[in-house]
């Protein structure tokens, strides 16, 4: 059986309030809150992308596991905030780590779901016996336009995900995954910022994805929402996942350790990959966790996990998720977040 | 910077990869022929901390084009558990904060992007830790 030997999470320090946004654009701050369920979300300073949170993410997962990078057969970075439009993101990482260049190497695409659509394939080539160890990464720094609804959760951060066939702190027992032709959400080549179509990014998108990958591994396992500690849900806001996990039959005790949107925002290809990280930081041996991925366009991955005797003792170093996300924060304004965000136009 | 030059940094850069003098074990960052300490010539590879301490700071009003969104910004020489000092810049902080015993990490960073079209350099930044 093969599963997760290390993992790691990384966010960026800045933070700006969901008040701060509503302020610039004269909207409803207790409406978004109340809408949105977001209080505040990550900003990735100038310094930060896509490369830098995956390379920080994947130290802490390197250091978990215990092995020489140089064992690791695979690295794949999901995104859709890639630094380069044509040069892999993974290259950087691993001359960064120490890995390879015995190692196969590439950067994924699908909207929200490209890390779990990494650690996919991570988790496929060890189970195929085809590389010892494979790295699969989701993170971004993700684009919101100016006055936009994605404007309040649009973040900065990811999680990567060492998967092996033995040592595991957590056991992969199953995956399913869901996926149809659904325009509810794009980005055209060259366009700085996403489109969506709204209230369409929820029923048929969203809903109809990660209702539909969840109750197909549960059908695949035989396993009821009950039989699960935690559960985490890609989280666009802090409605959806919450939504999703009530009609699934989940209840908040489940999700909530998950539910780092609220704090974090979106991080989109980063999101439910970072939610499973905060699980495993407080998970027990024995639990069993359900994650389900959504990314846009559309589709959903569903992994059954389950934790192991060496998870606890593997997870005394690295950073936490949650004390990320709690202390030290710098908090922005939308001034500053501008900047950061290189929403301004200079001169050459 | 040629994407050659930074090419050629990628050991020092990326992975903060070291060496010690063989003769008085002193860790030099980075690597060189002839050792400052005692002018020994032979070496062994040296991993460095991901943790430091500030030794000297200064602050950055006028920065130079690459660099100034960034501006006020630290520039600050740091020693590693292991002996070797760095000049890095010191992010995620107010710049008043920093000075000389300032506990620091060091984090992989986007140094600096050549334009708007060049390639992005990367390395190590410190932040103050806790």
């Amino acid at each position: 059986m093969a599963g997760i030997v290390g993992y790691g999470a990384f966010i960026p320090r800045h933070r700006i309030r969901s008040e701060e946004i509503a302020r610039q654009w004269g909207k409803d701050a207790a409406a978004i809150r109340r809408g949105l369920v977001l209080e505040e979300k990550s900003v990735p300073g100038l310094d930060e992308d896509t490369i830098t949170i995956s390379v920080e993410a994947a130290r802490d997962a390197i250091e978990r596991s215990g092995i020489d990078p140089l064992r690791i057969g695979a690295v794949y970075i999901g995104s859709e905030s890639h630094p380069y439009a044509v040069k892999p993101s993974g290259t950087v990482l691993i001359d960064a780590l120490g890995i390879g260049p015995e190692v196969h190497v590439a950067d994924f695409e699908f909207a929200c779901k490209a890390g779990t659509e990494a650690m996919f394939v991570a988790l496929c080539l060890v189970e195929s016996g085809r590389v010892e160890y494979a790295l699969g990464i989701g993170a971004d720094t993700s684009q919101g336009a100016p006055n936009d609804a994605l404007e309040f959760s649009a973040s900065a951060g990811g999680a990567a995900y060492i998967f092996g066939a033995k040592d595991l702190l957590v056991d992969v027992l199953e995956t399913y995954s869901y996926t149809s032709d659904t325009p509810d959400f794009w980005r055209r080549e060259g366009r700085f910022y996403p489109r969506h179509g709204g209230r369409f990014t929820g029923e048929p998108a969203y809903f109809k994805h990660v209702l539909s990958a969840t109750r197909g591994i549960l059908k695949k396992t035989g396993m009821d929402p009950q039989d699960f500690k935690y559960a985490v849900f890609h989280m666009p806001n802090g409605k959806f996942p919450q939504q999703a996990a009530k009609q699934l039959g989940f209840t908040k005790e489940q999700i909530e350790t998950g539910l780092v949107v609220v704090k974090m925002g979106n991080t989109y290809s980063g999101s439910s990959p970072t939610g499973l990280a905060a699980v495993l930081d407080v998970a027990d041996p024995g639990d069993k966790i359900l994650l389900t991925s959504f990314g846009s366009g559309a589709g959903s991955d569903s992994f059954v996990l389950q934790a192991t005797d060496l998870l606890p003792e593997r997870r005394v170093t690295g950073r936490k998720v949650w004390s990320m996300l709690d202390t030290p924060v710098r908090y922005v304004t939308y001034g500053e977040y501008a900047k950061l965000r290189e929403k301004i136009i200079l001169n050459d | 910077m040629p994407s050659p030059r930074y090419w050629r940094a990628i050991p020092s850069r990326l992975r903060l990869e070291a060496v010690r003098c063989r003769s008085c074990e002193n860790v030099v960052y980075p690597s060189r022929r002839i050792c400052p300490h005692c002018h020994g010539t032979e070496w062994d590879p040296a991993e460095l901390s991901r943790t430091g301490e500030v030794v000297t700071s200064t602050i950055v009003h006028i920065a130079p084009d690459d660099f100034a969104m960034e501006a006020p910004y630290v520039l600050a020489l740091i020693e590693t558990p292991e002996g070797a000092r760095l000049m890095l810049q010191v992010t995620d902080c107010d710049p008043e904060d920093i000075g000389p015993g300032t506990a620091v990490n060091l984090e992989f960073r986007r140094i600096r992007a050549e334009g708007n079209s060049g390639i992005l350099c990367y390395g190590f930044k410190a932040v103050p830790a806790g």
